[in-house]
């Protein structure tokens, strides 16, 4: 093979790879730091400050802390389960990264094309759909395998709520889909800004949907049935400790930021800035005089983390559901708020395509 | 091939949500709760037996650490009881200066259950928020006498001390802000739609079950029994004042705490009025040196925090007790845990938990 396909096809996307975990494994230790930080400021506390400037440095630290704890393993546990529950649950969660766009604009390094994103596939969505509904899985097995009754009931109603809210999950992005006519990451970008507006205003049904049931697959409060520290101790991880608890705990930073990420994509134009269409605002791409695909990065991070801080500011205000309460939402309030919004949103379509 | 069983549960003695060592055996059906059974006894440090080996000044302290939340209310029990076995006038600046350091710690105690109660149900914000106001009630118990927990604030005959200065303006300040602090709580629950489906028609008991298994304190007014011994029997100087017995109709759990608040605007009522009316002159009378009650038996309650708290204490004319039992509220409203379980899923147990308001130190003795 010739050197510039190698370095094309093998090279650059295994650096692409290594820079995206890389990032988002600091940006999801920066959230844990976010959550403490943001509570900490609707709490009326002061949130870590003690390592570094204003606690800066404490993912760090945490992480050391983490790693240097005694990993206790149950005496009567599935060891073999035990183990490879949270790495299963971590594998999904960084996997649904690879097909996310962070900047519309590719840039050259050394005479190579480089894309702001690890690959483009035309399913790009339906991959994540189907990646994400895996970290079930580690849940599940993480409990079952503790052998002890409170993590067995964690990961029951965890499997049970990943299920019920997998399906109007899938449905509220439909919406965007039918708008885009593609279920490319990147197309789905591009249609919003064809069509001059982010798929937010004419498909608002289908974000309060999808959010909420993002809220739940990421089992964040009000939906955190299956930690529920009130009710069942912690829920699926009570058996864990040091770095595999850290991974379950990673996972669901991570997770937060793809659900975040996907809303962005799907509802919130992506890298456009706002109002994309509008020549007078292009001011707003103001890192393009470094390189046009930063400011795409920009405006997708800054997103992003509007949502992250929603995801947190709703877990400072929110009681927790019960469990009936919450499947009662998911079936008989989300599901067919969602599945009408699919069929309206195609019947419009129909109307005007004719 | 296929069979159900019923899984049991310990929730406790050390649980997040039990409110201390509390143990609680639940047999469930899934989710569903089929059988539910305290057991207790895990704090129990025989304080009624090591009483009796103690002159009656000593024992306040060992009052206040029975029930560390409301430590106040029991030790003022535990002092009326004395001075009533003994036939001890207080002052009447020393009856205000009770009354005001005993509503103080309702709120404070009722400040600590809602704060946590929230947390069993999920609401973390609330929990900081009212443990910003006990903070300031601590510092005034701190300022009046040393101690912020337990803080043995009563002598037999009246008071530690008098009011230091500034403190009376301090706790105006403080019954000023409280009902703009209340509000702020309410903002955050009392229209939240999870919060009112997590706690309306969760943990019912009706008026006649009720009495019949004994509750007292809010879990009782809570289905609508019109019983507080503040009014009942009063005792201090809780019949100068003006206030009201808020009361609920359905006896569910959301009715419970909308009692607790309304009885910590009450409390702040009293209070106000305590310190406008605060009489003059002595805050301790006349007490013997050696307390030496007569050969008698007396049996005496209050309205603490948690409810009907009550003392007896039989005397063999010694300067110690010959028999020393109280009579707590937390163990008696514990005992209708099952009853009111009845049907509730696992989430509801420590809401249900949470809205008796016990403390187990109370409840173990």
């Amino acid at each position: 093979m010739d050197s510039r396909l190698l370095i094309e096809n093998v090279v650059i996307p295994a650096i692409k790879v290594a820079v995206v975990l890389g990032v988002m494994s600091g940006a999801v230790a920066y959230t844990t730091l976010l959550e403490r930080k943001v509570l900490g400021f609707i709490q009326l506390r002061l949130a870590p400050r003690r390592v570094g400037f204003h606690g800066i440095l404490q993912p760090i630290a945490d992480g050391i802390k983490l790693l240097l704890k005694e990993d206790i393993i149950p005496d009567q546990a599935d060891r073999v389960l035990f183990i490879l529950a949270p790495v299963i649950s971590i594998i999904p969660a960084f996997a649904a990264l690879a097909v996310i766009p962070f900047a519309g604009r590719s840039f050259s390094v050394m005479g190579y094309e480089i894309t702001p994103w690890i690959t483009d596939v035309n399913i790009g969505i339906l991959y994540i759909l189907s990646i994400s509904s895996l970290g079930v899985y580690g849940i599940m097995l993480g409990g079952w395998a503790s052998n002890s009754k409170y993590p067995l009931l964690g990961s029951l109603r965890s499997a049970a709520q990943m299920v019920s809210y997998e399906v109007p999950l899938g449905l509220a992005i439909i919406g965007p889909l039918l708008l885009a006519g593609t279920a490319s990451m990147t197309g789905i970008v591009r249609a919003q800004e064809t069509q001059g507006m982010w798929f937010f205003f004419p498909q608002i049904v289908a974000l309060f949907c999808y959010f909420i049931s993002g809220v739940a697959e990421t089992n964040r409060i009000p939906f955190d049935l299956p930690e529920a520290e009130a009710e069942l101790v912690a829920g699926y991880f009570t058996e864990y400790s040091g770095m595999k608890f850290a991974f379950f705990y990673l996972a669901e930073y991570t997770n937060m930021i793809v659900v975040s990420s996907i809303a962005t994509t799907l509802f919130f134009g992506g890298w456009l800035r706002p109002f994309p269409n509008v020549q007078a605002l292009s001011f707003l791409n103001f890192l393009d005089f470094i390189n046009p695909a930063l400011s795409g990065v920009f405006w997708f991070a800054f997103k992003v983390f509007m949502f992250l801080y929603l995801y947190i500011w709703i877990r400072g205000t929110f009681p927790r559901y019960r469990y009936d309460q919450l499947m009662n939402l998911g079936w008989k309030w989300l599901l067919p708020l969602s599945l009408a919004n699919v069929v309206v949103t195609a019947f419009i379509l129909a109307l005007r395509h004719g | 091939m296929f069979h159900t069983e019923i899984l049991e549960v310990n929730m406790g003695p050390q649980h997040p949500a039990t409110h201390g060592v509390l143990r609680v055996i639940l047999g469930l059906d899934g989710e569903t709760v089929v059988q539910c059974k305290p057991v207790i006894g895990y704090l129990h440090r025989g304080v009624e037996k090591l009483a009796e080996h103690k002159l009656y000044v000593m024992i306040p302290p060992l009052c206040d650490r029975l029930d560390y939340v409301g430590s106040a209310s029991q030790n003022l029990g535990y002092i009326q009881a004395v001075e009533k076995l003994c036939g001890i006038q207080v002052p009447e600046r020393g009856q205000y200066i009770r009354v005001i350091l005993a509503e103080l710690n309702r709120i404070s105690s009722h400040l600590v259950w809602l704060g946590t109660h929230g947390l069993d149900i999920g609401a973390m914000t609330v929990f900081f928020y009212t443990f910003r106001e006990r903070e300031m009630i601590l510092d005034l118990f701190e300022a009046f006498c040393g101690a912020r927990l337990t803080t043995n604030m009563f002598r037999i005959g009246g008071t530690l001390e008098d009011f230091p200065p500034g403190w009376i303006e301090g706790t105006r300040r403080f019954v000023d802000l409280l009902p703009s602090r209340i509000k702020e709580y309410e903002g955050l629950l009392s229209t939240n739609r999870i919060w009112l489906e997590r706690t309306k028609g969760v943990g019912v008991i009706s008026a006649e079950d009720a009495t019949n298994w004994g509750l007292t304190g809010p879990p009782l007014r809570g289905s609508g029994v019109n019983y507080d011994v503040r009014k009942a029997m009063p005792y201090a100087a809780y019949d100068r004042f003006e206030f009201e017995v808020p009361l609920g109709t359905h006896g569910d759990t959301y009715d419970r705490y909308l009692i607790r608040m309304e009885e910590m605007r009450q409390s702040a009522r009293i209070i106000r009025q305590a310190l406008d009316g605060l009489p003059g002159g002595d805050f301790r009378g006349k007490v013997p040196k050696k307390i030496k009650p007569p050969i008698a038996e007396i049996y005496h309650v209050i309205e603490g925090p948690r409810g009907e708290q009550g003392f007896y204490i039989k005397s063999d004319g010694t300067e110690k007790p010959y028999r020393m039992r109280f009579k707590s509220p937390s163990f008696v409203n514990l005992q209708a845990l099952p009853a009111l379980s009845n049907g509730a899923l696992v989430a509801d147990i420590v809401a249900i938990i949470g809205t008796l308001d016990i403390v187990l130190g109370d409840a173990d003795r």
